[in-house]
């Protein structure tokens, strides 16, 4: 029989040391985690506040909107509206764990499990993760954003870079890279592959195709407007970079601000696109942790109690008639999930081998699930494993809401044999970020006349964008590009549905 | 694996203060129209306490690109009666983006809490204390070091080493000092030579050497030493009379609006002063200093002679309060009743003695709640006062009957200058 870890509900320094060497004993040897190595901060409640304004980065730059959202939380924080996270983790290395003081022993232990070893796995392992963000370097990123932005204030003035900022956050949530970028041509490898193309040309050459018939030539003002487009790289979804790169008034420091701003937008993305997962893996790994050490009787029933009513309120799903339904939970899909998962592979029914042949019957299910959090992201996550048995046991429904439609909301599919997989995939769709932000792009300049920046909404199935909230980001947008920008809503067979233009005010900087 | 455990509770905790500082400066405007309006329907004890404030979101929104309406799909968890093809009915109250609350402007007021010190700072923001002229530089309470420069002389732990070294190679490049690298350099040479450039060498050599024992690397009179001198810090001062008739006529509703006056004029002085006296003075047909719990409620009766409240004050200010080294405020309140025969005297008084020393003599006129100013037939002390006003008096005077009264009234009496100034020209 092991030693209890803590008895009761206190605990110090050197408890959450015995803590984490349990956790990571587990971690390590039966789980198999591979994490990053761990900070644990202890902080106030105050330090909590502070830390949900600044998007729970320990440094930020300053700028009035985080003093409103401070301004907002604590409000309804002193009202008791709202409780705060135990816990808040950053995706940097060594990974950042804030535990709140006034935690329980088997709070913090359920914290250290949970963060330390859950999402820090995922951090570490995730594709996304790993191809977006730079774990090492992101704090001495902040810290040097943060001296720049204040280097700049003092410089250039505060309302200058605020105006600045201002408009760049506006545009924040456009500003990422979807894709990974075009790797820079490498010079020997072109000559390499041209050289390729010549050899395969004249062995495969036939005098034929001389005489198939081609379209029309290109007229030359069709050429000259590709040949801009290219030169500039539109079309660029990416509404942060294209200002940054090819603005023709900003200043130096205006682009290092935006690029900062990018930066960091780019950093958060991934988390965006793997809620579900992410806080799945760390509900299942605190999971199979706390019941492990309450096995070992590391902890006592009593506090393994406590732990579990935690644990269920943080996996609580209401249902979608419920007062307090806000749409699915991300803990408790995606624990469902990795504990349907797990049951797959280790105790399969005739179902699973039919819906899941690969995995189904394995035996190993930390290798599978392991294997899982690293290659997949929400969208692909649930459009692969999410399972009939599940789709059952929550009770999943699929509505099309269709405003022409004047009966009412219709209930497309239900959990029964014809509506497993329209669930599924309609559910994969709700996380897929494709889908979620509105797919807007810098179409083209004109160069010519007036200078005049083109953006393109592409409209998927007749959702427009607020009016008034997109004429305010246009016009941060003119703003920054210092002329007239324009923005079509153009649905799918290319008819424009509306127009949006703005002209640029006089940035503060130019004064 | 290594694992760090950091405590950071004891890290300074309003990291965000300057975050929430720039928020409160943007919002400025909103946030002075929003304390105004609150501070009408608060007692002024709880006005000042700070508390929660709502602003329009219009102007501090952070907009971003969402979409609306359109055809939806969603998965919701949860079913019990609907099989496939049902049709629910449209919630009917939200237009559209029901489910995406989070989004863009949910609410239409923007709610926070202002902390005492914010609230005060944006109550009183457009405030001004009259005549600031005769501030004084008296009563110092500390005196601190302030550098001052370099010296020839100090003691050793105050030499400055930058400036002395500096000092040390200007005057070795001012007197050439030859360089020791320039004597090796010869040296070297010497061992290699032709015999007749020898002595020529040894010369120089020579030469050099002696020269740079003359010249030392650091002499005496380059040595510096910081140096510090004392300052006296000085502090504003003020003190405030309370001058109160307590006589039977005034009721507890007039002793109220008194009180609540008095109480905005001090949090006003303190906040420009870093001392603050308050001296309480009641009267009857006689005057007495007294603590602020009898000053508002200890029972009192008799006749009404506002003049022994005048000279007691001009005995307080003789004896305690030299005009040259205090701000004197003085602000009476009163219902207006005063026996025919004072009047003389305390116009003299108030003309001779008290205003000439006085920053600022505010008279309050309380009266019943519910009746109507203008309907009031004008009181001895009224009268007086206005007289002596007329003559040229820097006096001020107001009347109130209602609590809500109270701040308009002090808004008006300190209100900037310039507003004044504008109108007058």
């Amino acid at each position: 029989m092991t030693d209890r870890l803590y008895e009761g509900a206190d605990w110090d320094f050197t408890t959450l040391q015995r803590i984490h060497d349990a956790c990571e004993e587990i971690a390590e040897k039966e789980l198999g985690l591979n994490v990053y190595p761990n900070q644990i901060e202890v902080i106030t409640a105050e330090q909590m506040l502070d830390a949900y304004s600044s998007v729970g980065m320990p440094l930020y730059y300053k700028h009035w909107s985080f003093g409103k959202q401070f301004a907002h939380q604590e409000a309804s924080y002193r009202k008791g509206l709202m409780g705060l996270a135990y816990e808040i983790v950053i995706n940097s290395s060594p990974c950042i764990s804030y535990l709140m003081e006034e935690n329980t022993a088997t709070m913090q232990t359920l914290v250290i499990a949970h963060a330390a070893f859950g999402h820090n796995h995922f951090f570490k392992n995730n594709y996304l993760f790993k191809q977006w963000t730079d774990a090492d370097g992101i704090l001495d990123y902040l810290d040097f954003a943060k001296g720049y932005v204040a280097q700049c204030e003092e410089k250039h003035g505060r309302a200058a870079v605020e105006q600045t900022l201002d408009a760049a956050h506006a545009l924040m949530s456009h500003g990422v890279d979807r894709y990974p970028g075009k790797k820079s041509l490498d010079l020997r490898a072109e000559e390499k592959r041209a050289k390729e193309r010549r050899n395969h040309e004249e062995t495969s050459f036939n005098d034929l195709w001389r005489t198939v018939p081609t379209g029309r030539a290109k007229s030359a003002s069709l050429l000259s407007a590709e040949r801009r487009r290219a030169l500039l790289g539109l079309p660029q979804e990416n509404l942060l970079y294209f200002p940054e790169k090819s603005a023709p008034r900003l200043k130096t420091w205006q682009r290092e601000l935006i690029r900062i701003v990018r930066h960091i937008s780019q950093y958060f993305y991934p988390q965006g696109q793997t809620k579900v997962m992410n806080e799945g893996t760390a509900t299942y790994v605190h999971y199979r942790i706390m019941s492990r050490l309450h096995q070992t009787g590391q902890i006592s029933d009593g506090n393994f109690l406590e732990f579990l009513q935690s644990h269920t309120n943080v996996v609580f799903q209401p249902n979608y008639d419920d007062r307090r339904f806000s749409g699915f939970n991300p803990y408790a899909l995606g624990f469902a999930m990795m504990q349907d998962i797990e049951k797959i592979v280790t105790d399969p029914t005739d179902e699973d081998r039919a819906w899941f042949p690969d995995i189904a019957g394995k035996g190993d299910a930390m290798a599978v699930l392991r294997d899982i959090w690293a290659n997949y992201r929400d969208e692909s996550f649930v459009s692969q494993f999410l399972s009939p048995r599940l789709m059952r046991h929550m009770r999943m429904f699929h509505l099309h809401d269709d405003p022409a439609v004047s009966e009412g909301i219709r209930v497309d599919a239900i959990h029964d044999e014809r509506g497993y997989r329209r669930v599924r995939r309609v559910l994969a769709r709700q996380y897929d970020v494709g889908l979620i932000d509105a797919n807007i792009e810098v179409v083209d300049v004109d160069l010519a006349g007036d200078r005049r920046l083109m953006l393109k909404h592409s409209v998927l199935n007749g959702a427009l964008l607020n009016e008034p909230d997109a004429k305010r980001v246009l016009q941060h947008l003119a703003d920054l590009w210092s002329y007239d920008v324009s923005l079509a809503e153009v649905d799918a067979s290319g008819l424009v549905l509306k127009e949006h233009v703005a002209h640029p005010r006089v940035m503060a900087a130019a004064a | 694996m290594a694992m760090h455990i950091v405590d950071r509770r004891l890290n300074p905790s309003s990291k965000s203060l300057e975050n929430r500082q720039r928020f409160l400066r943007r919002a400025k405007a909103l946030v002075q129209g929003a304390v105004k309006k609150a501070s009408q329907d608060r007692d002024i004890k709880d006005v000042l306490e700070g508390g929660e404030v709502s602003i329009p979101l219009d102007g501090m929104n952070e907009p971003r690109f969402y979409r609306e309406g359109g055809i939806r799909d969603r998965v919701l968890p949860g079913n019990v009666k609907f099989v496939e093809g049902d049709y629910l009915q449209r919630p009917q109250s939200k237009s559209g983006r029901s489910n995406d609350a989070g989004e863009g402007d949910g609410e239409d007021a923007f709610r926070f809490v202002l902390s005492r010190e914010e609230f005060v700072d944006i109550f009183l923001d457009d405030l001004e204390l009259p005549d600031l002229s005769k501030r004084k530089l008296a009563e110092v309470e500390n005196e601190g070091l302030r550098r001052a420069g370099y010296t020839t002389s100090g003691s050793p732990a105050n030499i400055s080493v930058s400036r002395t070294v500096r000092l040390a190679m200007a005057r070795r490049v001012a007197l050439q000092r030859p360089r020791p690298e320039a004597i090796a350099q010869l040296e070297a040479e010497l061992e290699h030579c032709s015999d007749e450039r020898r002595p020529e060498l040894l010369a120089e050599i020579t030469r050099l050497k002696s020269k740079m024992r003359r010249i030392p690397f650091i002499d005496p009179i380059d040595i510096r030493y910081r140096r510090f001198e004392n300052v006296p810090k000085p502090v504003a001062q003020a003190v405030m009379f309370c001058l109160m008739d307590v006589s039977g006529s005034m009721s507890e509703h007039m002793k109220d609006l008194a009180k609540r006056f008095y109480m905005l004029l001090y949090v006003f002085l303190t906040r420009r002063y870093r001392k603050v006296e308050i001296v309480f003075i009641r009267h009857t047909d006689r005057a007495e200093e007294v603590d602020e719990q009898t000053f508002f409620h200890g029972p009192a009766s008799g006749g009404t002679l506002v003049s022994s409240a005048l000279q007691a004050m001009h005995e307080i200010v003789q004896s305690r309060y030299r005009p040259a080294d205090w701000n004197i405020y003085a602000a009476q309140a009163s219902d207006g009743d005063n026996s025919y025969a004072d009047g003389d005297l305390s116009g003299r008084l108030l003309k001779d003695m008290i205003l000439p020393v006085t920053q600022f003599f505010a008279y309050l006129e309380v009266g019943e709640s519910g009746s109507h100013p203008f309907e009031m037939s004008e009181s001895s002390l009224w009268t007086l006062y206005q007289r002596l006003r007329a003559e040229g008096a820097p006096l001020s005077m107001r009347k109130v009957n209602d609590r809500s009264e109270i701040f308009p009234v002090f808004h008006d009496l300190f209100q900037r200058r310039q507003a004044k100034e504008r109108v007058a020209p």
